[in-house]
């Protein structure tokens, strides 16, 4: 028994019990916990706008809403869903828990920034809703010019909400990018860092440089509609083409904002889950580095079909390629870490395993639409929907889930079911799959994407698209209810239940309050199986293994 | 009715429209090369992870198990295999996308103006289409097109050709079709509330059936040709005070023989007078200065001509690419400052006292 020491100090959640000592902590893990229930309550809120847009896609014409309901439904999704969930959803919650622990840290580097971060993130999520409310935008989360200067929606205030929403993602990435630099543990080279902290990392540094960017471009349309003052108006001299290359400079490495955090999470659970380490560490982490720097350079494959110059899109294109590869070095790399393990079949391994297949897929039509002329047939269709989903859900959604169900015994201290879990795995994968990958079909056929009213061709797959929603819209929701009662009544998991070399999993489950006890030991490596570690082999036996 | 295309199969297996342009085919091979490389690839990517975990099952939880890296040669050949794979899927990309950006010289030329939420189609000949637009078969077909509000997007799938339409600037984009039928047009840009149904068709008519369409006598237009409309507006806003269409030197540059032609700027720059290039002349006279010229016209006319204005006195230059020249007319006395101060038509039109174009020059590129 060696962690008996370590086990007499309360956990982050019994340390103390008032609300107060919640709403006002300022314990990277019990910030953890807000973001991730506020990201919990956008998931399901950003799902339900989707479902009103797949019931509505079920027959060609109207269905159950109009025109600019449909058109301010599809904008909620997307602003809910990438702004409210996405972005903040891994480095938030599980970075924000991890990060300090993982590099043998107390806390991260500045505990009331980070607290501050999650109340502004709040205050942006308010003023968003309060524009849903309002009627909310009708122009995409993309706010193109000019329409965003005329629409008769609610542009002002989800704009705002948006700009709002940036501040807490730059201060988050600002703890993040300083936490790594000053709160490694002695010993703990910048070589020997989890690959989860590596993303985070990497992650933060593009948050902090893009998204000033995107907050730039959201106040020129924010005075633009209050006070006219007509910037991208072409009839003023304005260029609407402008306000794309703007925010697309941000949006496009916000894309990275939201996998690289996801490769993270697959980068922990493959050794863990195959007892092996990666194939190749540097190998992931420097084609991190790589996407946040090349990502940087890609934004104009959005305008392939915009009147660019033809140089320029050709740069695009093979810049584009050029960061391409860093995923697919990710990928080769996972794999090739499976050579050879121990391996258990368990939910985050399936999850992440969808992810692979999702993330492939995904990743090279990514490939396919920076063929410039393919996109030119594609670009603004369904398969470019169907592209950025599979990223975005097959990618970060299901990493999302990898993450929530191998960190859940360290967060909570408890089990879930696997007997739940498997077939949740399955169902959302068949789910996912059911609804876009008819999307790819729908594109190719010439779909554009934003369309309320479609022609009636189009229909058969749009039925198909919608059930798959129901299937992955009921895997959800069987995933929250088990986990709900996992954490009420889960079995008790034990401080590292996966047999992890995880740093994080080097203390209690749940942690207290200052994560270790004792000075971390991390003398053997996050990824080293070719040793046991201490007291690993006498809890075996004790367990009543030969 | 297409010659050579995907087999039918491929196509129906990918959900693709039918291939009614030039460009189709080739672009569908690439699609299909590249979609078929996705799936097995992520397929295979799958199937290696599921094979290691069948094969490398986890016999105790306490198993250890060896360090292994991969090595540096292996490394290497993954990553420059892929990038050579991607690399050469964007040569073959790039090099059709030129294709698709560059349009030929000898083409047939169509105004399109894109409004919320319909397409108006001007040919040269002055009549104009809402929503339908009439193009030969076997013909190079090349659109300048223009917006009057938001961003709109031409998207005609069976020709897998889309072009964002921008207010503010003139945009063009062609196709050639082999295939008479009808195809639809989608806007491909989110416009507001009736994007979805802002829909046209191109129809496509075989030779006989363009010639008879050309012969119709189609009912509220079509009776002055597009030139003769940009000669009218031309004089109505006083471009004629500076600018000759005859080839002699006045104010500003002759329109004669100014189309297509390599004009020399101030700064010793070169452009191509081609439609963007006149029209950006108009948008904002300053952006682009012919050298020798000064610069005395009004900031924009942005708010002075409307966008068929703009169209048809593009036309109305296209039309004097070679126009007979004289160097002895009689110049339109104008004062400068007045054309620099307002912008707006000025007194007594000049054109009483310019020759008169010759006639018929619209449907020349047609014959």
């Amino acid at each position: 028994m060696t962690t008996a020491p370590i086990a007499m100090e309360p956990s982050f959640v019994r340390s103390e019990r008032t609300v107060a000592s919640w709403l006002l902590t300022t314990d990277h893990k019990r910030i953890a916990v807000l973001y991730f229930v506020s990201v919990t309550f956008f998931l399901f809120l950003g799902g339900l706008f989707a479902m009103l847009i797949r019931i509505e896609h079920f027959a060609p014409g109207p269905t159950i809403v109009d025109a600019m309901t449909y058109n301010r439904l599809f904008t909620m999704h997307g602003v809910t869903m990438v702004w409210l969930f996405m972005i903040p959803s891994i480095p938030a919650v599980f970075g924000n828990f991890l990060l300090p622990i993982m590099l043998g840290a107390k806390d991260v580097a500045f505990p009331r920034l980070n607290l501050l971060s999650f109340y502004i993130y709040l205050l942006g999520a308010i003023v968003v809703m309060a524009a849903l409310f309002m009627g909310s935008a009708d122009t995409g989360w993309t706010f193109y010019q000019p329409y965003s200067a005329h629409s008769p929606s609610a542009v002002l205030p989800t704009v705002l909400g948006i700009f709002i929403l940036g501040w807490s993602t730059i201060l988050t990435g600002i703890n993040f990018i300083v936490t790594m630099h000053t709160m490694r543990a002695a010993g703990l080279g910048w070589m020997r860092v989890p690959l989860f902290a590596w993303t985070m990392y990497g992650v933060s540094i593009i948050q902090v440089l893009a998204t000033p960017v995107l907050g730039l471009s959201l106040s020129v349309v924010f005075l633009d509609r209050a006070f006219d003052w007509g910037l991208f108006d072409p009839s003023r001299g304005g260029d609407p083409v402008l306000y794309q290359h703007l925010f697309w400079f941000y949006s496009h490495p916000a894309v990275y904002i939201m996998i690289l955090p996801a490769m993270g999470v697959i980068s922990e659970v493959i050794p863990t889950f195959s007892r092996k380490n990666p194939a190749s560490y540097k190998a992931i982490v420097y084609s991190t580095i790589g996407i946040a720097f090349v990502g940087f350079l890609t934004w104009g494959h959005h305008m392939f079909v915009s009147g660019m110059s033809i140089f320029d899109a050709g740069a695009f294109g093979i810049l584009s390629m050029m960061v391409a590869i860093f995923s697919a070095i990710k990928t080769y790399t996972w794999v090739g870490t499976l050579y050879r393990g121990a391996i258990l079949v368990s939910t985050p391994l399936v999850y992440a395993f969808e992810f692979l297949f999702l993330f492939v897929f995904g990743g090279m039509t990514g490939v396919a639409v920076a063929t410039m002329s393919l996109d030119v047939h594609w670009t603004d269709t369904y398969f470019v929907v169907a592209h950025f989903h599979f990223i975005m859900v097959g990618g970060t959604l299901t990493a999302f889930l990898a993450a929530l169900h191998y960190w859940f015994p360290k967060v909570t201290g408890r089990m879930y079911s696997e007997k739940w879990g498997l077939p949740a795995a399955t169902l959302v994968f068949l789910g996912f799959f059911g609804t876009f990958f008819p999307q790819f079909l729908l594109g190719n056929a010439g779909m554009p994407r934003r369309y309320y009213q479609y022609p009636a061709q189009y229909q058969v797959l749009n039925v198909v698209s919608t059930v798959g929603a129901f299937a992955l819209a009921l895997g959800m929701i069987i995933t929250f209810i088990y986990l709900t009662e996992a954490l009420v009544r889960g079995p008790r998991a034990g401080n590292n239940p996966w047999g992890s070399r995880g740093f994080e999993w080097r203390t209690t489950s749940p942690p207290p309050t200052h994560n270790f006890t004792a000075e971390p030991d991390f003398k053997i490596g996050a990824y080293d199986y070719t040793v046991a570690l201490p007291g690993e082999l006498e809890e075996h036996r004790e367990a009543g293994h030969a | 009715m297409t010659v050579s295309g995907l087999p039918s199969i491929v196509r129906d297996v990918l959900d693709l429209p039918p291939e009614a342009s030039t460009f189709a085919y080739k672009i569908d091979t690439l699609h299909f090369a590249i979609i078929a490389t996705t799936m097995v690839g992520s397929t295979s990517i799958f199937l290696v992870a599921v094979y290691f975990t069948l094969r490398y099952r986890r016999r105790s939880n306490v198993q250890l198990t060896e360090h292994i890296v991969t090595g540096l040669p292996l490394e290497l050949l993954f990553i420059f295999g892929t990038l050579g794979l991607f690399l050469v899927w964007w040569a073959i990309g790039y090099h059709q996308y030129v294709d698709l950006e560059v349009p030929p010289k000898d083409a047939l030329l169509v105004y399109v103006q894109a409004k919320q939420w319909m397409w108006k189609f001007t040919y040269p000949d002055g009549r104009s289409t809402n929503d339908v637009l009439v193009v030969p078969a076997g013909k190079n077909v090349r659109l300048v097109m223009g917006s009057r509000d938001v961003i709109h997007s031409f998207f005609v799938p069976a020709f897998r050709v889309k072009q964002d339409v921008v207010p503010g600037r003139y945009v063009t984009t062609w196709f050639h079709s082999d295939s008479p039928g009808t195809y639809p047009i989608l806007c491909a840009e989110l416009c507001g509330v009736d994007h979805s149904v802002m829909r046209g068709s191109v129809v496509v008519l075989g030779g006989e059936d363009y010639d008879a369409w050309l012969g119709q006598n189609v009912v509220g237009t079509g009776s002055t040709p597009l030139a003769g409309i940009g000669r009218e507006a031309a004089v109505k806003h006083a471009c004629v005070a500076c600018h000759t269409w005859n080839g002699q030197r006045h104010i500003g540059p002759t329109w004669s023989h100014l189309y297509d032609s390599k004009v020399s700027l101030e700064g010793g720059k070169t452009v191509i007078a081609d439609e963007e290039y006149l029209t950006r002349s108009m948008m904002e006279p300053g952006a682009d200065i012919v050298a020798t010229f000064p610069n005395v016209m009004p900031a924009s006319y942005r708010y002075t001509l409307s966008q068929p204005d703009v169209a048809a006195i593009v036309e109305f230059i296209r039309s004097l690419e070679n126009a007979p020249e004289t160097q002895d007319a009689p110049l339109p006395a104008v004062e400068v400052r007045e054309v620099a101060d307002a912008g707006l038509p000025l007194g007594p039109p000049p054109g009483p006292h310019l020759p008169v174009p010759p006639a018929g020059r619209p449907d020349q590129e047609q014959q």
